[in-house]
């Protein structure tokens, strides 16, 4: 990228609550906490019966939320709420792919996957990802979505998005969108499968961006596209600073190099570097969670051995710490899912992760220590941390 | 002519089971109901045009695969959603 080599100012940790939007199988929550982060309020289930994949705070306001909501009867559709979830009201126009012309096999968005709000020049702007993997933005705040023809009818999408079996089991997904905060036209998106794209148009034209990333169920070496990343984030104060937890591996690139570097070789060889999740600092680009899954045999994409454990890198990923006080010390089975872990902005950085198996984990020190502070909500597919107003 | 909405969809009729439409075609009555009900419409119908694998709609107690189907007057549309779930 071109963009100037600005540095941002490292900003003040956060002192007020945090609210943790919970999406779930059969709804979404909002739990609150206190100053201290001692105490947590929970509202919901709102949508209840909904699949919920995601729910976001638009950080350009920090009022407004969208949700993404189907059922396992009726089709994809979202929600807006302009006032912290107290009352929604649902999208005029949700993401829909183009009518297919007569004798044609159209596309069908299945669930919406992934939301991420546009750039702060943008107010309004929203990107959404689905299964099957689109592309599709807002520029009225969540209320119409149109897709963006730049990726979903290039030439190469059949090639790049593969056919319904390189996906998860419940379809192949499009998620971590992120707009350059110094940018709007700059913009990376990830599938699986498909791998990892960016475009400097805003969406008109796309370039993988996969190089040095393992492919190992691909039988080619050193594809172009056709991997698996399973969460990728761009540090906010080094937007040329990108970490990825795929289905091969944890990897670092800071551009404008364009080949990742493996650094979950770095991970014990015992517990590996295969997981969903990824977590960045909010203020030191330099520090970052994974939770790490058993990726052998046929994958059963649970803590190694039933032992839970998230593992932390000050370093980015030279080393890795264990993180496992408070967690069962073992017949822990749950997965956490790519949306599903994520950093407050206070210091000590508050790290929280939900679980397959409806348990919210908090930890107020960076992962030191964890504590349980919900069970037996539905199957968690994503937790995100936000700073409301109030 | 009646239309009798299913309880998942009844968030967009203001609870109520049974609803007025019109329409000479299956597609014309959605979007009738549609206009009536913003937003009812793509919950049980994609975008190809094609009823949602999970919902099942009935005239006059036969069930449709297409929306190209004429309506009379006096027909009875029944919209459901299929036995699966969990």
């Amino acid at each position: 990228m071109n963009a100037a080599p600005v540095k941002p100012s490292v900003p003040k940790p956060a002192t007020g609550l945090v609210a943790l939007l919970i999406a779930t199988r059969k709804g979404a929550f909002i739990f609150k906490s206190d100053k201290a982060r001692r105490e947590w309020k929970i509202a919901g289930p709102m949508f209840f019966g909904h699949i919920v994949h995601h729910m976001v705070l638009d950080p350009r306001d920090r009022r407004t939320l969208l949700a993404t909501a189907r059922t396992g009867h009726l089709g994809p559709t979202l929600f807006r709420s302009t006032n912290l979830g107290k009352s929604w009201k649902e999208a005029s126009k949700p993401p829909a792919f183009p009518k297919a012309a007569e004798g044609q096999k159209g596309r069908v968005v299945d669930h919406v996957f992934w939301l991420t709000a546009g750039h702060a020049s943008e107010p309004g702007v929203w990107y959404a990802g689905t299964s099957p993997q689109g592309l599709f933005k807002s520029e009225d705040g969540g209320d119409t979505w149109a897709p963006v023809a730049g990726f979903n009818e290039n030439p190469m999408y059949a090639k790049w998005t593969g056919g319904e079996q390189d996906g998860t089991p419940d379809g192949p997904k499009m998620h971590s969108i992120m707009v350059d905060p110094r940018d709007a036209r700059h913009l990376y998106l990830a599938m699986s499968g498909g791998g990892v794209f960016e475009s400097v148009d805003q969406g008109a034209n796309w370039t993988p961006l996969n190089s040095g990333v393992a492919a190992d169920f691909l039988p080619i070496p050193n594809p172009e596209y056709g991997h698996d990343p399973h969460c990728v984030r761009r540090h906010p104060l080094q937007p040329d600073l990108l970490y990825q937890q795929n289905h091969c591996g944890i990897y670092r690139l800071e551009r404008p190099a364009t080949r990742w570097e493996r650094i979950g070789m770095n991970m014990p060889k015992k517990i590996g570097d295969i997981g969903f999740p990824l977590v960045l600092h909010p203020r030191d680009p330099a520090t970052l969670w994974v939770f790490p899954m058993d990726g052998t045999s046929v994958w059963p994409r649970t803590s190694p051995g039933g032992k839970p454990a998230a593992y932390v890198s000050r370093n980015a990923g030279k080393s890795w710490k264990r993180l496992d006080a408070g967690l069962p010390r073992n017949q822990g089975w749950f997965t956490v899912k790519r949306q599903a872990m994520t950093a407050d902005a206070h210091h000590p950085v508050g790290v929280y992760f939900g679980t397959t198996s409806g348990e919210v984990w908090a930890s107020k020190n960076e992962g030191e220590k964890w504590s349980c502070i919900a069970s037996h909500l539905p199957h968690i597919y994503a937790v995100e941390a936000a700073e409301p107003t109030l | 002519m009646k239309v009798l909405i299913p309880s998942p969809l009844r968030s967009y009729t203001g609870d109520r089971s049974k609803v007025e439409a019109a329409g000479a075609t299956l597609a014309a009555l959605l979007a009738d109901l549609d206009s009536r009900y913003p937003g009812i419409r793509f919950r049980m119908i994609d975008e190809q045009d094609a009823i949602r694998r999970h919902i099942r709609i009935f005239i006059n107690g036969e069930q449709v695969r297409g929306l190209e189907v004429p309506l009379r007057i006096s027909d009875e549309v029944i919209i459901l959603q299929a036995l699966s779930g969990g």
